[in-house]
């Protein structure tokens, strides 16, 4: 299908099926429930699930593959944000242009970056890509506040006038649509006590995302990706075989950073805001520990990673004393104090705490991520089927 | 899809906890109700965002403290703090038009980015219908545009810069904190007393918006009474040893330094120039000042003994009604509800986040409406009193509050880590009001009120 | 002129902390070959161990006063140290004064121990791992770190005052013949510095001339033939790893006057100090110690008002522009050895 091997297909039609049916899936608790505080299916955080996860697919097609660990990816994300809020404040609040401008942005920004950082490799190379980065960041939140907004970021303003749309009434604000349809348009279903809610803009990043993944794929398999693994496993071989590394490196960064412009683009077009923190060297080292969480190489695992990482921060940090107080509530008084106060520093504000934890008992116990972790569990249901198949064959004998 | 793990797993658990589920349908659709998150008959959920980790941590969880407080007393719980001294008496401790109040809380990270998207989770999965508390300017414009639009209504926590109602400001947002401008005018004429009018100045400022605001405002106010200032520098935020900025000053030819600087940066900028010998020094004849526009009580006691003699202003302080007297009214009720509670006094910065949540409550009673819009032409040119700092008006044309300010001073000798700044005088309003499109406030524009859906 | 003697003070000051820190995370990645994003957290652990001894020094009781009230009317409790009750008050406060160099006696047994903890605990098992996992590992650990101490004792800074008798300035600039008070540099900031040179030679000087640091030299170069001469190198690598963990801790100590205790400088730090290693030279003490001045200095001249208000913005970007050029001209840092990191 679509020039995919069949096994390659059946999991971009799982991937494909999972992000359509995202809403109904990630709102598995009834509204109103103690456990709907684990719902994830509301629209800004399925959306920045998939953003993050073509974030998370770009990268790994550059360190995944070439074994090239660039620390200074989310640099790639701020410019492509930066560019698309620019396109939709002067030229048009339609998406598509903004999205094409961010990717367009960003892939010459991650050519010149990359083309100075590919003459280092190893660490040496993450310094130089991490130094860029946090130049790009230092310079957006100071010397830069008239292009970049300063601290306070960019938003569309009531006083923007874009050049391609119809002027709007006085006071009113444009928002971003795709043809005159507000990313923001959601339709809710409610079915018995749950809700969902469908979400036009979570719709276009998640087909974006497909795509993105669709090409991860095309990538991963062709001679191209061939010889970007040759780059990871011996440059030296390599060359003695007179091909030079460096022009395939190069395209992998430049094709990972459009990615990372890509997601940045999305991110605008979704919540029209830009700030410099997205530049911040956390934020690519965010996309790096995405990465290796769910699993470098793999084609799902980094969007793996993206979620989990995504998820700890919109979820966990929500949870408060006072909900914990309803959770523990029937417990008898003295144990619920005390479970509270077991609890109470892993959450709300100690959510951090949990997620150190989480990466190191991830990193420790699943070399290969969390994609690895689902691997098992799977080869340990099949062999217990298995065993369970024998058992039956082999008790009639008996 | 990225959760397919987080859902699968939560399958298996619905099924127990099906039971405890399917209470109540909460939700009234938007579109009949005319606004985004109209609340059901029975209760209604307001956004409480705060830094919860990140530098400003202590901040945030002062300012949650304070919200929690607010939620209990507009439910009827505890001794009602400030709705028994609050000028209007339209809240009666029966929650907000009769709906109880609940609240949900979340981490901003002081990051303008992540703000937004707890806000957003906030507004569409929890159905908050206003969000309030922050403890920085950035996260401030950031939130305030997206309530803008999405049509909630934002009281802006802890924000100083003039940005907030100046050139980002909002229909949907308003702010009670004081700001930048404001600081300035107040700071000016006592400077002007306490150290003379002929002083040179040097300005260390934070190389980002609020330090922008800051330096200008203090720059033109103490300019005007005839200070004249020597240099200005900017710092990156995120230096930490500020021993490269501070060494020059000495020799700069000035005798006064002002420390543009918040939270982490003013503690290091300011223990810096204490350690370099500044407070003890002589320059031009005089003694060698520090000032540090805005103060506020966490810094102080990160700051420890350093502060002792320096001037700064604050928007409200704990010892006001004591010292001041019934001109702030309310202060007390707030302290002894809040220290009862928790065993310290408050902050301002939980000073801000309280009042703002009683505010926004009042507007909805005496509107009658939770729509947006409505709480908008409620707080318009709004007077109140007996909210701690006196007669205070919310502003229409740019939905600020005006009221005073007060000017402090390191406590040389604190009695403990709670007492650390002693009231040096209070400016009035009218010294410290400007016009809506003053320079330092011009480019921005309201816009109209936004009622969402 | 003056000015430019100011600033290379500055740098020196600010160098030496750099170099501490970055030599102690070269030692660890030159003897065991582990990258380790916890280093910083090590560096902030050491100061709270200042924080936390000068709280167990003026550990209290409380005693109620009934001449004076507290904010609510109540009647003032007063926090009385034990050590007070013991020695009585002059002497106290001049111990609770003291704090921060007494700390470094209990900081050093702590924080040997609490390397030894992470190096048997953890590091050991990721020896053979991939350097992306070590670094998210050690990474989890940082954040781990950070959050507990956030948890004991908040966001906020401490303040950590150095002894009284340490206070106020040195006028410099007399020594050099010029005017008074055109050189002040605070006397404890000179003693950080000489401080760290100390703590640099000594560690120099151990790998050098002892017996036991050429064995571990021996190992740095090749582990596999060290450990076929029979010597068990693994126990020494777990020594160095208690020794650095020791090193950035008492680094740490001594920085607590400078800046205040905070639970999230080590994050501060950690990008500064790889900075300042990989610009050293992966695997090299003298070139992290190097780097570490050099940054530092050059850090400070592009704080200086006229080179800032001429390149607006340059303060902040001056460590990176300076690892850009000095990793493009250099393919490995100042003495970087071939081959090390590089793959």
């Amino acid at each position: 299908m679509f020039g995919l091997e069949s096994k390659d297909g059946k999991l971009l039609l799982l991937v494909a099926a999972l992000a359509l049916l995202a809403p109904v899936i990630l709102n598995p608790f009834p509204e109103g429930s103690a456990m709907s505080q684990f719902n994830a299916g509301y629209p800004d955080l399925m959306q920045r699930f998939v953003i993050f996860g073509i974030l998370a697919i770009g990268f790994n097609i550059l360190f995944g593959l070439t074994g090239y660990l660039s620390f200074g990816h989310a640099a790639f994300l701020g410019v492509g944000s930066y560019a698309a809020i620019w396109s939709m404040k002067l030229v048009t609040m339609n998406i598509i242009p903004s999205i094409i401008f961010a990717v367009i942005v960003a892939g010459v920004f991650s050519l010149v970056v990359g083309y100075i950082s590919l003459r280092r490799s190893g660490i040496y190379f993450s310094i130089l890509t991490l130094a860029f980065a946090q130049m790009s960041y230092s310079l957006a939140y100071s010397v830069l506040t008239p292009i970049t907004g300063g601290e306070t970021g960019l938003q569309i303003k009531s006083t923007d006038t874009p050049l391609l749309d119809k002027a709007l009434e006085a006071g009113e604000i444009g928002r971003a649509n795709l043809f005159g349809y507000g990313m923001g348009s959601s339709y809710q279903l409610e079915l018995a006590g749950w809700q969902f809610t469908f979400n036009l803009g979570y719709y276009v990043a998640a087909v974006v995302m497909l795509i993105s993944f669709y090409f991860a794929i095309r990538i991963f398999r062709s001679p191209f990706g061939m010889m970007l693994r040759a780059v990871k496993s011996n440059q030296q071989r390599m060359n003695y075989a007179g091909l030079s590394p460096k022009p395939y490196t190069l395209a992998a960064f430049v094709i990972s950073g459009m990615y990372a412009g890509l997601a940045g683009g999305l991110l605008v077009a979704m919540d029209t805001q830009v700030g410099p923190e997205r530049m911040f060297w956390t934020a690519s080292g965010e996309i790096v520990i995405m990465v290796i969480l769910g699993g470098a190489g793999t084609l799902l695992g980094p969007v793996l990673g993206a979620g989990f990482i995504k998820y700890f921060e919109n979820i966990i940090s929500k949870i408060n004393e006072s909900i914990l107080q309803g959770w523990f509530a029937f417990l008898p008084d003295g144990l619920q104090d005390f479970m509270v106060a077991v609890v109470y520093p892993f959450i709300g504000k100690g959510w951090h705490l949990t997620l150190g934890i989480m990466f190191m008992l991830v990193v420790i116990f699943l070399p290969g991520g969390l994609i690895q972790g689902g691997q098992k569990i799977g080869s340990w249901l099949r062999r217990k089927k298995n065993v369970v198949a024998k058992d039956s064959t082999t008790k009639p004998a008996e | 899809m990225s959760n397919s793990r987080f859902s699968r797993r939560g399958v298996l658990k619905t099924g127990f906890l099906a039971s405890a589920g399917l209470a109540l349908p909460t939700y009234l659709r938007a579109q009949e109700a005319g606004f985004t998150n109209a609340p059901g008959p029975n209760h209604v959920t307001l956004g409480f965002s705060v830094p919860l980790t990140g530098a400003y941590a202590d901040e945030g969880a002062d300012e949650l403290r304070a919200l929690q407080l607010a939620v209990e007393h507009l439910n009827g719980q505890g001794d009602g703090g400030m709705l028994n001294t609050f000028s209007s008496k339209a809240l009666d401790g029966t929650g907000i038009l009769g709906r109880e109040v609940r609240y949900v809380s979340g981490d901003d990270q002081t990051k303008s980015d992540v703000a937004r998207a707890t806000a957003q989770s906030m507004i569409q999965k929890d159905g908050a219908i206003m969000i309030t508390g922050g403890s920085s300017s950035g996260t401030a414009v950031a939130v305030q545009a997206l309530c803008q639009e999405v049509g909630i209504v934002f009281m802006a926590g802890l924000t100083h810069a003039n940005d907030t109602t100046g050139k980002d400001r909002k229909a949907n947002g308003f702010r009670h904190f004081f700001n930048s401008y404001m600081s300035g005018a107040a700071l000016a004429p006592i400077l002007a007393a306490q150290y003379g009018k002929d002083r040179k100045a040097y300005h260390l400022t934070a190389d980002y918006n609020w330090g922008y605001t800051t330096e200008e405002a203090i720059r033109s106010s103490t300019e005007a009474m005839g200070w004249e200032t020597v240099n200005t520098v900017l710092t990156p935020l995120t230096q930490t040893d500020f021993s490269s900025y501070i060494a020059p000053v000495l020799n700069s030819g000035a005798d006064i330094l002002v420390l543009n600087h918040y939270g982490g940066n003013m503690v290091n900028s300011l223990t810096n120039a204490v350690q370099f010998g500044l407070r003890d020094a002589q320059a031009n004849g005089k003694n060698f000042e520090i000032v540090v526009p805005l103060y506020s009580e966490l810094m102080a006691r990160g700051a420890g003994a350093n502060i002792a003699g320096i001037l700064g202003s604050q928007n409200w302080d704990w010892k006001l009604e004591d010292q001041l007297g019934s001109k702030y009214s309310g202060t007390n009720a707030f302290v002894q509800s809040f220290g009862a509670k928790y065993g310290f006094p408050p902050s301002q910065a939980a000073h801000t986040c309280y009042v703002q949540t009683l505010l926004y409550a009042d507007a909805v009673t005496r509107a009658g409406s939770f729509a947006p819009c409505a709480v908008d032409e409620a707080l318009a040119d709004f007077e109140f009193d007996g909210m701690g700092n006196g007669p205070t008006l919310y502003r229409s044309a740019d939905h600020q509050c005006f009221k005073d300010v007060i000017v402090v001073r390191g406590k040389e000798n604190p009695e403990n880590e709670f007492d650390l700044v002693e009231i040096v005088e209070v400016t009035p309003v009218d010294q410290v009001t400007y016009d809506p499109e003053h320079p330092q406030f011009a480019g921005g524009a309201l816009g109209n009120c936004n009622n969402g859906a | 002129m003056d000015q430019i003697i100011v600033q290379v003070l500055n740098g020196l000051d600010k160098g030496s902390a750099y170099a501490l820190i970055a030599l102690g995370l070269t030692l660890i990645f030159g003897t065991l070959g582990v990258v380790n994003f916890a280093h910083g957290a090590l560096f902030m652990l050491g100061s709270f161990c200042a924080v936390t001894f000068s709280r167990l020094l003026s550990f209290s009781h409380e005693v109620i006063d009934e001449t004076r009230t507290d904010f609510l009317g109540n009647p003032l409790k007063v926090q009385v140290p034990y050590i007070q009750d013991w020695l009585g008050p002059d002497l106290a406060a001049s111990i609770i004064q003291w704090s921060v160099p007494l700390s470094i006696l209990f900081a050093i047994p702590v924080m040997i121990t609490i390397g030894l903890i992470i190096e048997r605990g953890l590091i050991k098992h990721f020896y053979k791992r991939p350097h992306a996992d070590q670094i998210l590992v050690t990474f989890g650990l940082a954040i781990v770190l950070q959050e507990i101490i956030k948890y004991f004792f908040g966001a906020n800074p401490i303040q950590t005052p150095a002894p009284p008798a340490f206070n106020g300035s040195l006028d410099f600039g007399i020594w050099l013949g010029f005017d008074p008070v055109t050189i002040m540099y605070p006397y404890w900031r000179m003693i950080y510095f000489f401080f760290s040179v100390v703590i640099i030679a000594g560690v120099f000087a151990f790998l050098q001339f002892t017996t036991f640091g050429m064995v571990v030299r021996a190992g740095m170069a090749d582990r596999e033939t060290v450990g076929l001469l029979g010597i068990d190198i693994d126990k020494r690598f777990t020594f160095m790893f208690g020794l650095a963990a020791a090193v950035a801790g008492i680094a740490g100590v001594m920085y607590a006057p400078i800046v205040a205790p905070n639970y999230h400088m080590g994050m501060d730090f950690l990008v500064l100090s790889f900075v300042v290693v990989v610009v050293g030279g992966m695997g090299s003490l003298p070139g992290a110690v190097a780097a570490g001045f050099l940054l530092g200095i050059l850090e400070s001249f592009a704080s200086m008002p006229m080179i800032v208000q001429s390149f607006p913005g340059i303060n902040q970007i001056i460590i990176y522009l300076v690892a850009i050029i000095i990793l493009l001209t250099r393919p490995r840092g100042l003495m970087g050895r071939k081959g090390v990191m590089e793959e």
